[in-house]
């Protein structure tokens, strides 16, 4: 297999603290925001976010995590069940703005499965997804609205995001046969 | 006249003492000569040698040669539930399972508590039954237990016993009155031993097997009350006593000391009782439900003593045949029984091979046995004048039980794609060949 | 881990791990029923039979709103409206279910083992909801879930049954799936209402509940079926409660902190007392809850891998 680090522990950092700079530019400060993870890295992307905004703005803002197994399209065409992981938004959506936080956006359909979780608790005012890596490919007309890096990628290879919380080390590899 | 000559069998006829090469020569329905070497055309009897075209020779080389199985106990469900059996399909099985004579039961519909019934049943089996067909008739009116059956006119039509068997007589003022009344024309009492107060609703073993799978116990007790109740009554009466498959340790013991005190008591074990235990009903297995259900390891145990020993006098099947219809269900709601006819002697042959009993003995129980408890006086020997009825069998052939193969009527069996070791090859029954394996 | 198995038939036959795959999975379904809209779209045109030989209002409801959580079409068939009525054997209404392509037939009935042979005859999957004295899975798997989030463990934990463990399919769940997953159980019951050989599923046998509770961390009463006595096990339901009922100064003897469980409808007076069961520490209604959550979750886990 072959291996190739794309981003280390301080490339991850300044995407994130890019992107806490562009929502807050685009949405003009961060007020009535809510932050959703769709795990189970991009819930602990999430809170890296929360933080980085609340030191540039002083907002604590409520972050929850989304899980869009549920919802997704290919339930029972799967050999196996995929694995329940944790659905948790911590205050009511509506007229808030949601921002959807995932790491890697691939085809686009767990992000239009985690659109339809979130609409289903309530009515937000808007949706807008940062996502840390955009590997192209994507199979649903969705774009996110803040990127940490665009990776051009074959079908062939995997692209791995690798989080201090549960992988003891911040990088992003891509791997190839 | 028909003429047929085995040679070179192991002949194996307990009753003359007979055990060894011998060729056993079969004339007009009867055994004619029972030699070490018998030509063929030899003038043996006064009809002469006839044309010798005349005469079947089988050749036994190799094989056993013994007197006619007899099944004491079998189900052929006619009249009434012809579509589980009948006696042409049960008969066909008994000879396919080496059994030249069987007894059958009376829970037919109409039951057999008249001599009409009696004499319906030995019609159809002179026209259709391969075997011969000794019904046993009712001990009460309809299996009721209420009160006797015309007892003196079965006997006249040809019962060659009486059993309520299928329903066990809880009336026990009437079973004193049934072994005192039978005892007049000398027939046999055969009594199904199971206390209904106790095995109530009770689907198969009680015990851990039962528990696990949240079926109703029937305790070994129920059947063991019973036995010792029937041993009282016997011994009050004076009574011929056949106790019916027995299936408990505590059974065999009541009837070993009821010998031993002397009391006229007999007793049968099935092979399913003594081959399979309780565990076969795991998975909700309707073919290993039956009544008296399988029991445990020490009872099984207790059962080969008891064939070992003599306790126990008879291997006799309950060939029960069911519909599947009547098994393809739930299990408590799924009827008892399986057949057995075409599995026995495989099934006993076992206990020849594990040194539980030897061959000689093995065919005594089939044969000898079952025919003095009966009083077929002319069966269960090789004696010269005796019934032509005899079993060939190869101990060495091999086959797999395939139900759909079976002969019977029914599928019932929890040995379907058993291996076995052993089968008869040859039924002959009144001189004629009637099963060829 | 992954649930690979067509049917849920007993606890007998699952493992540990997969056990604790279903409470897992039951405990983020929790979730799904506190949403304001109680309703995720994973068995979109999946059909779930709830096919019901007995009267059971709580089963079946519970049954019925998970599957109507997860999208799935749920159809009840009880006994007394269908062709069971009319003599149909269990083989030919399955044949019969079946040609209407169901995903899932949750079956009741008062036959041990009809589960099984319904799973015979039939390619969908299949849930056990009660079958004789035999099981009941999803009622041990709701217990192992409240007493897991309760007590935070099984591992472990001392749990005592009463009641009628001779005909309990509840109690032999619950002494499976306890006993997989770490803990030490206990059968109260009088003689009457002990089954045979019970001990060999790995339980204790003990004839009085004052033997049983004075370590119990958990004490499940099992409802007294009256129903199901052709003859009275015991003299009269006066002396039952008296001896084997759970009260205040029975309770007097455990340990502070137990914790009560009984699978329902309560006989209040019967075998617990009115103010235990509506004691702080009774979970009856806990159960109740995470009935619907454990059910969710075997439909997902037996239905969201696909059908080859």
């Amino acid at each position: 297999m072959n291996t190739k680090n794309i981003m280390d522990a301080k490339g991850i950092e300044r995407a994130l603290t890019r992107i806490a700079h562009e929502i807050i530019e685009k949405n003009k400060g961060a007020e009535g925001m809510v932050i959703l993870g769709i795990p189970t890295r991009g819930a602990y992307i999430a809170k890296r976010l929360k933080d980085i905004l609340k030191s540039i703005e002083g907002v604590d803002l409520p972050v929850g995590a989304v899980d869009a197994t549920l919802y997704r399209d290919d339930i029972g065409m799967k050999q196996e069940q995929p694995i329940l992981k944790e659905t948790d938004i911590p205050v009511s959506i509506d007229n808030r703005k949601i921002i959807i936080v995932d790491d890697v956006l691939f085809t686009g359909r767990t992000i239009r499965a985690a659109m339809n979780v979130i609409m289903d608790f309530g009515r937000p005012s808007s949706i807008q997804l940062a996502v840390l890596i955009d590997r192209g490919h994507k199979e649903l007309p969705i774009r996110p609205d803040y990127i940490g890096k665009n990776v051009p990628t074959s079908m062939q290879e995997e692209v791995r995001v690798h989080l201090q919380e549960i992988d003891g080390i911040d990088e992003v590899v891509v791997e190839a046969e | 006249m028909n003429r047929i000559l085995i040679k070179g069998g192991r002949v194996i006829d307990p009753v003359s003492g007979i055990d060894g090469l011998f060729d056993v020569y079969v004339f007009g329905g009867k055994i004619a000569a029972v030699k070490p070497s018998i030509p063929p055309g030899s003038p043996l009897e006064k009809g002469g040698v006839g044309d010798l075209d005349d005469w079947t020779i089988i050749d036994a080389t190799g094989l056993i040669v013994c007197p006619g199985f007899i099944d004491m106990h079998t189900h052929l469900r006619e009249p009434g539930y012809e579509y589980k059996e009948t006696i042409k399909t049960g008969a066909m099985a008994a000879a396919a399972g080496g059994f030249t004579s069987i007894a059958c039961m009376a829970n037919t519909n109409p039951v057999n508590d008249n001599a009409s019934v009696t004499r319906y049943i030995l019609k159809k089996a002179v026209e259709e039954g391969v075997v011969n067909v000794f019904p046993v008739g009712a001990i009460s009116k309809g299996l009721k237990g209420e009160t006797l059956a015309e007892i003196g006119d079965l006997k006249e039509a040809g019962c060659v016993a009486v059993s309520d068997d299928g329903r066990p007589m809880m009336n026990t003022g009437l079973m004193r009155l049934a072994m005192e009344y039978a005892g007049l024309f000398n027939l046999l009492v055969i009594s199904h031993c199971e206390d209904m107060a106790i095995s109530a609703e009770g689907v198969m073993n009680e015990g851990f097997t039962a528990t696990r799978l949240g079926l109703k116990g029937i305790p070994n007790a129920a059947e063991d009350i019973m036995v010792a109740r029937d041993i009282a009554l016997a011994e009050l009466t004076g009574a011929k006593l056949h106790i019916a498959h027995v299936s408990t340790k505590g059974s065999v013991e009541l009837i070993r000391r009821a010998k031993d005190n002397g009391i006229r008591i007999s007793a049968e074990v099935t092979p399913h009782h003594f081959t399979l235990k309780d565990e076969a009903v795991i998975g909700y297995n309707t073919n290993a439900k039956m009544n008296p259900p399988l029991r445990s390891q020490s009872d099984v145990d207790a059962l080969k003593q008891g064939l070992k020993d003599g306790t126990i006098d008879v291997i006799a099947t309950d060939h029960a045949p069911q519909d599947i219809v009547e098994k393809e269900i739930e299990f408590d709601k799924a009827a008892n029984g399986i057949i057995g006819l075409e599995t026995a002697l495989s099934l006993s042959l076992m206990l020849v091979s594990d040194n539980i009993i030897t061959l000689p003995d093995l065919v005594k129980k089939l044969s000898a046995n079952p025919a003095k408890l009966l009083g077929l006086d002319n069966k269960g020997a090789l004696k010269v004048g005796a019934d032509a009825d005899v079993t060939i069998i190869d101990l060495n052939k091999e086959w797999i039980v395939d139900s759909r193969e079976l002969k019977s009527k029914s599928r019932n069996t929890p040995f379907d794609g058993w291996r076995m070791k052993g089968r008869a090859v040859k039924t002959i029954v009144g001189g004629k060949v009637v099963y060829e394996g | 881990m992954r649930l690979k198995r067509k049917d849920i038939l007993t606890i007998e036959d699952l493992a540990k791990d997969e056990i604790e795959l279903i409470l897992s999975t039951a405990q983020s379904f929790k979730e799904v029923s506190e949403r304001e809209i109680k309703k995720v779209p994973t068995l979109r045109g999946r059909t779930i039979i709830n096919l019901f030989y007995e009267a059971s209002t709580r089963t079946r409801t519970s049954f019925e709103i998970a599957a109507k959580r997860m999208s799935a079409d749920a159809i009840n068939i009880s006994a007394s409206s269908s062709s069971v009525a009319k003599g149909e054997t269990l083989k030919d209404t399955a044949k019969n279910l079946e040609a209407m392509n169901p995903d899932c037939i949750v079956l009741r009935h008062p036959s041990s083992g009809a589960p099984q042979v319904l799973a015979g005859f039939i390619k969908c999957s299949v849930i056990n909801a009660g079958d004789g004295s035999h099981e009941h899975p999803s009622q041990a798997l709701l217990d192992l879930l409240t007493v897991k989030e309760k007590l935070g463990r099984i591992d472990g934990l001392k749990i005592v049954i009463v009641g009628d463990i001779s005909h309990s399919r509840v109690a032999r769940s619950n002494i499976y799936g306890f006993t997989k997953l770490g803990a030490e159980v206990s059968v109260v019951a009088p003689p009457t209402m002990m089954p045979s050989g019970i001990a060999s599923m790995g339980c204790n046998v003990k004839n009085r509940i004052e033997d049983a509770i004075t370590d119990a961390d958990v004490i499940m009463m099992l409802r007294i079926q009256l129903e199901r006595h052709k003859v009275p096990l015991f003299p009269t339901v006066r002396e039952y409660s008296r001896l084997f009922g759970l009260d205040r100064k029975k309770l007097g003897k455990a340990k502070k902190d137990i914790v009560i469980l009984h699978p329902g409808p309560i006989n209040r007076g019967v075998e617990i007392a009115s103010d235990i069961a509506d004691a702080p520490y009774s979970l009856i209604l806990d159960q109740v809850k995470n009935g619907v959550a454990v059910r969710m979750a075997l439909f997902y886990l037996l239905l969201g891998g696909s059908r080859e």
